[in-house]
């Protein structure tokens, strides 16, 4: 396994922590000029979400995880997971529902998504920013209201419900950022 | 494969335009010229020595760069230009001043990068308070942004300000303790030197505490923690640091003379890396040489960063951001 001395700390680095896989967000070197060396270090927990705040020694060392992030296609699901397939070696992988979390409500065929994998197994599945939906249900839209002002609910074809503008009927397509969950606007087929 | 999606984190004090770094390239060269003008006002004379040199510090805090020469041998790049300078001295230079480089290895953050410029300077003559008064009036002159009063305080009075504790006094336990409640995960660490202690407290709950855009200065150091400061009559060392908001920017001494403190603490530094496991430095034979045929004049030396006084000039998060090329791209 590989072992990472608080010297080689920088933003992004996967490191274990309490036997969880962690990424480093912040890292800073505080050092009273005749003194001691620490590493205050900010940690996202990978698992969880959780970022916590950690002091070390400066020259201490901890264990590296083993954490990658690939893009991968999204391919359908069975309800229990949601399977990916890498688009250059064609592997097949299945996230379970912690995995997915909030991603599955953007998930459509094909969309390529950003797979955080730990030791091989999905970690977490960040949707792409931006995903082209279509109006699966919304109230009838009103003609000539293109002020967007107000806005009505309208459920999406992937189950997502999301604020849209008046204007917007049942078997339009939209752009969403999956990231606010907010409209953009009207997607041109 | 693509980039983490939090890499906007890992640019923070390097997305810095063009312009801004050659404005930061400009100030460093006012700096530079201001601070000559200052030691020339006041009759210091400035020195150059050198940066490689076949002795190091002894400090088991600093990791020294070390080089080989085929011809020489092991070579060590300074950590500050402190020795070569009480040499001058002890030579008859009189109060001298230097902007120089100084290298430490695995230094390297908001505040530090493994290579730095320092302005250190001896006054004859001077003891702690009139230095005091010439540090922040060059930190001043450099950085005339900072509000013009500063705030003098003692190590003792800062601890008990913002933890309740008396650094100098209270037992150890209450140190940990202290340590446990303010900084985050210290139980994890092992805690057991109490220097270690206090500079864990000192650099997360003491000194976030200073005002920013001021100056602190935190004076009579516990004698643990005197390097090489005499001790003053209350039997603490006698030695500030000068901090703006939490960011040391000074360091400075009312310096030991005799040749007997320099071998003792060379000696106490060299035991406590070998107890680390850390290569030995060979000490500056010449220093304790010059110093054995007579003490060194009685003098207060002073080392700024000018790095990081240029940050405050230019209002910079980062030391990257005012410098040519950080290690980095170094």
């Amino acid at each position: 396994m590989t072992t990472y001395s608080t010297n080689e700390f920088k933003n992004g680095l996967k490191i274990m922590l309490d036997a969880d896989p962690c990424a480093i967000i912040e890292n800073e070197f505080v050092k009273p000029g005749k003194g001691q060396a620490f590493n205050r270090v900010k940690i996202r927990n990978l698992k969880t979400g959780r970022v916590v705040e950690r002091t070390f020694k400066s020259g201490d060392t901890v264990e590296g995880a083993d954490v990658v992030d690939v893009e991968m296609q999204y391919l359908y699901s069975d309800g229990d997971f949601w399977y990916f397939m890498s688009p250059e070696t064609y592997e097949q992988l299945g996230a379970d529902k912690t995995a997915v979390g909030e991603a599955a409500k953007w998930l459509k065929e094909q969309a390529l998504c950003l797979v955080t994998l730990w030791n091989g197994v999905p970690l977490s599945v960040a949707a792409p920013v931006h995903v082209v939906l279509k109006v699966t249900d919304t109230d009838p839209g009103v003609r000539g209201d293109t002020s967007g002002g107000g806005g009505k609910p309208a459920t999406l074809e992937t189950g997502a419900v999301v604020r849209v503008p008046l204007f917007i009927n049942i078997g339009d397509t939209l752009k969403i950022n999956t990231e606010t969950g907010e409209y953009i606007a009207r997607a041109k087929e | 494969m693509p980039a983490p999606r939090n890499s906007a984190a890992s640019a923070r004090g390097r997305a810095v335009s063009r312009e801004a770094r050659l404005a930061a390239l400009r100030k460093r060269a006012t700096l530079l010229a201001e601070a000559r003008a200052f030691f020339g006002e006041r009759g210091y004379l400035e020195v150059e020595t050198p940066v490689l040199a076949r002795s190091g510090a002894p400090d088991a805090q600093l990791a020294q760069f070390a080089l080989s020469d085929p011809m020489l041998g092991a070579l060590y790049l300074q950590t500050s230009p402190e020795y070569a300078m009480k040499r001058l001295i002890l030579a008859g230079s009189g109060s001298i001043f230097q902007i120089t480089k100084a290298f430490r290895q695995g230094e390297s953050g908001r505040f530090h990068n493994p290579e730095f410029t320092l302005i250190e300077w001896y006054g004859l003559g001077y003891d702690r308070e009139r230095l005091i008064i010439e540090a922040c009036a060059l930190i001043a002159r450099l950085a005339p942004s900072l509000h013009d009063k500063a705030r003098i305080v003692s190590y003792r009075e800062a601890f008990r300000e913002a933890l309740g504790i008396d650094p100098i006094e209270d037992p150890d336990d209450r140190l940990r303790d202290a340590a446990r409640a303010h900084v985050p995960s210290a139980h994890e660490l092992p805690l057991d030197d109490r220097d270690e202690i206090l500079d864990l407290l000192m650099t997360h709950a003491v000194a976030p505490a200073f005002p920013t855009g001021a100056l602190t200065v935190v004076t009579d150091y516990p004698p643990s923690q005197a390097a090489l400061a005499r001790l003053n009559a209350r039997g603490l060392a006698d030695r500030f640091e000068i901090y703006q908001g939490p960011m040391e920017l000074a360091n400075g001494f009312h310096e030991a003379t005799r040749g007997g403190e320099y071998a003792q603490r060379f000696a106490t530094e060299a035991a406590k890396r070998r107890a680390r496991g850390l290569p030995d430095i060979p000490e500056d034979r010449r220093l304790l040489g010059a110093l054995a045929e007579g003490d060194l004049p009685d003098c207060a030396g002073c080392a700024l960063g000018l790095d990081r006084v240029l940050m405050l000039a230019v209002g910079a998060t980062h030391i990257d951001e005012v410098l040519a090329f950080p290690i980095e791209r170094a």
